[in-house]
């Protein structure tokens, strides 16, 4: 017997109406019908709650997510004190950041007075109406809100945010860092959307950080849109802090064109129930893209990572290494989809899933996925997961290291390659450290 | 240095050693030889304490401490060292790295001084001159993509950096060619002293051709069979494990085979005498 819970869409329709009366109502037109839209849609489409059938969301059970009434926020911003602001603004003080508190952009945190000429960063409502033309022509129109209940239900609700503009031929040095802080005792839904384009030949990095104050249940639904213009790179890292009791759902649609680079990081800590949709189109020859994903749940934390990649067109290269690092009784999910259409030839890709469980109840349910519907490809993937080698642990053990300290040198060795992978010093030094506290607090002081 | 008394282990309820005695005095080096699947290599680990034996009876002595029940990392920081046969890879952990751990591990129970980046590194590549091994390889991750060769020659770095007391050596002559050989031969040879003692054990006399054991021992199906000198190693090389195995065979088949006491019976070399050999 199934047990079935009550569904709470209607909620989310009446705050939609309220939304659309009160917060919304000066946005233009056209984000106006997009909205609308989208609400309608979710109304069809629903919380993708079915357990049979439903192959997307087989491991990962949303019924208690969507039966919880989960309100918008309040529009009183709740101020973070000044040293859990820096818990949230690592990096380098010559960084861009844009903060956002509790889902509304907060100026008096941010610091974006050192951006060079031309490039825009700034909060998504801003940007609607003061580059209208160019949020226009991407807003919604990457992301799935058709066919993903999840995008369309941010889609409706889609106000706040970030927008970042990297104009054509432009080379930005310092990191954008877009910070998404949700403060103590919040039980709201949040719906921010990010909006990246990149201009022809132009070169970025943007960071885009989340952390959550304290445990509380709340319900974080984000997407961003990643356009890509031709020749350009950008370096895109996500990191995701949030509350072990939350819901976080991300979708980051990407679209390559012709010969640009997209390089991504994807390191999830927080969440009690994440969800993240990586979905990269590769629409014009000529494209790499580089995805590398590090997750470590413990309790009962259940991380999914679903990407895909579509392959519209051929000769372009595709790397693609997930690992997780699971404790307690944490699950994780990889289902990785590399697509190739027909004609598209002279894919090379590579997929692979690795995970190390350091406890006997974590579970890991891994599908690294081709379809490929071309012959000229150049294609492997890979899965695995185990335990910690114990005759590694015996090597190291053997030179005089305590179990702890061995164990967390082999286990901070499993993850070496992705850590690694993080092209940005300072970044990799605060996942660097985040890692090294959860093996810490898992090992034992002396990993 | 090393008393092992009446040592049993096994592995998933299969004995593997069956009562194995041995006496290793400081600055000895001791050859074990022996056919394969005789217990070379258990001995090896059940001294090092590989939690995957168990020790069902016996005793293992380092400087009179008894070792058996102590973790692997205790038994290092009391300064035992194993060369394994066949090091492995361990992805991701650079080499310099963890042997500074280790170093500094050993150090800090001893409370003697422990070392930062700066002052490891320096000693690191002095002793990589030492033993001729590449000094770039040590900012590699462990093992990883490193010749045979070079495996073995990083062991017996790391036994030249960790400076054990006793060293057990796990046929670190295995799958070398003959100059192979004689580099790690050389590096055995130029960390011997007066105070620490070698277990050396190897299948092939070949490497005593440049080690020089004081005493070579004949294990056969978990126990020794026969000690004696370098001309052990030699008649083992002439005629096979066979004519030993005949012997281990009536060891068996004797109605009683109770445990040697320290110091008797021919298992123990102490009453070899140390012979003509100088410890060089």
């Amino acid at each position: 017997m199934t047990q079935t819970l009550a569904t709470q869409e209607h909620v989310y329709l009446e705050a939609f109406r309220a939304f659309q009366r009160n917060g919304a109502v000066h946005d233009p037109a056209w984000v106006q019908a997009l909205r609308q839209s989208a609400m309608d849609r979710f109304m069809e489409l629903r919380f993708p709650t079915a357990r049979r059938g439903n192959e997307e969301w087989k491991y990962t059970d949303v019924r208690p997510l969507a039966a919880t009434p989960f309100p918008l926020p309040s529009s009183a911003n709740a101020k973070p004190a000044p040293q859990e602001v820096r818990l949230a603004t690592f990096g380098e003080r010559t960084w861009h950041r844009l903060v956002l508190v509790d889902g509304q952009p907060a100026p008096d945190l941010s610091s974006l007075n050192g951006l060079p000429e031309r490039v825009r960063v700034m909060g998504l409502a801003e940007a609607v109406t003061s580059a209208g033309d160019l949020v226009q022509s991407h807003l919604g129109c990457h992301a799935a809100h058709q066919s993903e209940a999840f995008a369309a239900l941010n889609t409706a609700f889609l106000h706040h945010g970030a927008f970042v503009h990297v104009p054509d031929g432009v080379f930005l040095e310092q990191p954008i860092h877009l910070i998404f802080i949700t403060t103590r005792g919040q039980q709201a839904a949040f719906h921010p959307r990010v909006l990246i384009v990149t201009g022809r030949d132009s070169s970025a990095t943007v960071v885009e950080s989340y952390l959550g104050l304290d445990n509380s249940r709340y319900f974080t639904n984000v997407v961003a849109e990643v356009a890509l213009g031709r020749g350009s790179a950008l370096k895109h890292y996500r990191i995701q802090r949030q509350s072990e009791a939350s819901y976080h759902i991300a979708t980051t649609q990407v679209n390559l064109t012709a010969n640009s680079s997209f390089t991504n990081g994807a390191f999830d800590f927080g969440g009690g129930l994440v969800r993240n949709n990586l979905n990269v189109l590769v629409a014009e020859e000529g494209s790499n893209c580089a995805l590398h994903g590090l997750y470590m749940p413990t309790g009962d934390q259940h991380v999914d990572n679903q990407v895909i990649i579509d392959h519209q067109v051929g000769h372009s290269d595709v790397k693609e290494v997930y690992k997780g690092i699971l404790n307690g009784r944490a699950r994780s999910v990889f289902h990785g989809s590399i697509i190739v259409q027909p004609h598209a030839a002279k894919v090379n890709a590579t997929q692979e899933d690795k995970n190390l469980l350091l406890s006997p109840e974590a579970e890991a349910d891994t599908k690294p996925a081709f379809w490929i519907y071309c012959d000229d490809v150049k294609c492997g993937h890979g899965a695995a997961c185990g335990q910690i080698d114990p005759d590694a642990l015996f090597y190291l053990r053997s030179r005089g290291l305590s179990e702890a300290a061995a164990k967390g040198l082999l286990v901070r060795g499993f993850a070496a390659g992705i850590l690694d992978a993080i092209q940005v010093e300072s970044l990799r030094k605060h996942v660097n450290s985040i890692v090294s506290a959860r093996l810490e607090e898992w090992l034992g002081q002396e990993a | 240095m090393l008393e092992i008394r009446d040592l049993h282990a096994s592995i998933n309820d299969v004995e593997i050693l069956k009562g194995v005695n041995l006496t290793v005095n400081a600055g000895e080096l001791h050859a074990i030889m022996g056919p394969n699947g005789s217990g070379k290599s258990t001995l090896a680990f059940v001294l090092a304490g590989k939690p995957t034996y168990a020790i069902t009876s016996g005793q293992v002595l380092l400087e009179g401490v008894d070792m058996v029940g102590m973790a692997p990392e205790n038994r290092a920081r009391a300064g035992l060292f194993l060369s394994f046969q066949q090091p492995m890879e361990i992805p991701g952990v650079r080499l310099d790295q963890f042997l500074r751990a280790g170093y500094n591990a050993i150090h800090k129970a001893r409370r003697e001084e422990e070392l930062d980046v700066l002052k490891f590194d320096r000693l690191l590549t002095r002793k990589t001159k030492m033993v001729g091994m590449e000094a770039a390889l040590t900012r590699r991750y462990v093992n990883e993509g490193f010749s045979g060769g070079e495996r073995k020659r990083n062991e017996i770095l790391q036994m030249a950096v960790l400076e054990p007391k006793l060293s057990i050596l796990d046929e670190p002559d295995s799958g070398l060619d003959i100059d192979a050989v004689r580099i790690v031969a050389q590096g055995i040879n130029q960390l011997r002293t007066p105070q620490n003692s070698v277990l050396l054990i190897t299948h092939y006399q070949r490497i005593l051709n440049y080690v020089q054991p004081d005493y070579v021992h004949v294990l056969i199906n978990g126990r020794i069979v026969q000690s004696g000198d370098k001309d052990l190693a030699l008649q083992v090389e002439a005629e096979g494990y066979d004519r030993f195995e005949a012997k281990e065979q009536a060891l068996d088949l004797s109605p009683s085979c109770p445990p040697l006491p320290k110091g008797e019976g021919d298992v123990s070399p102490s009453l070899l005498g140390k012979g003509a050999r100088g410890l060089g």
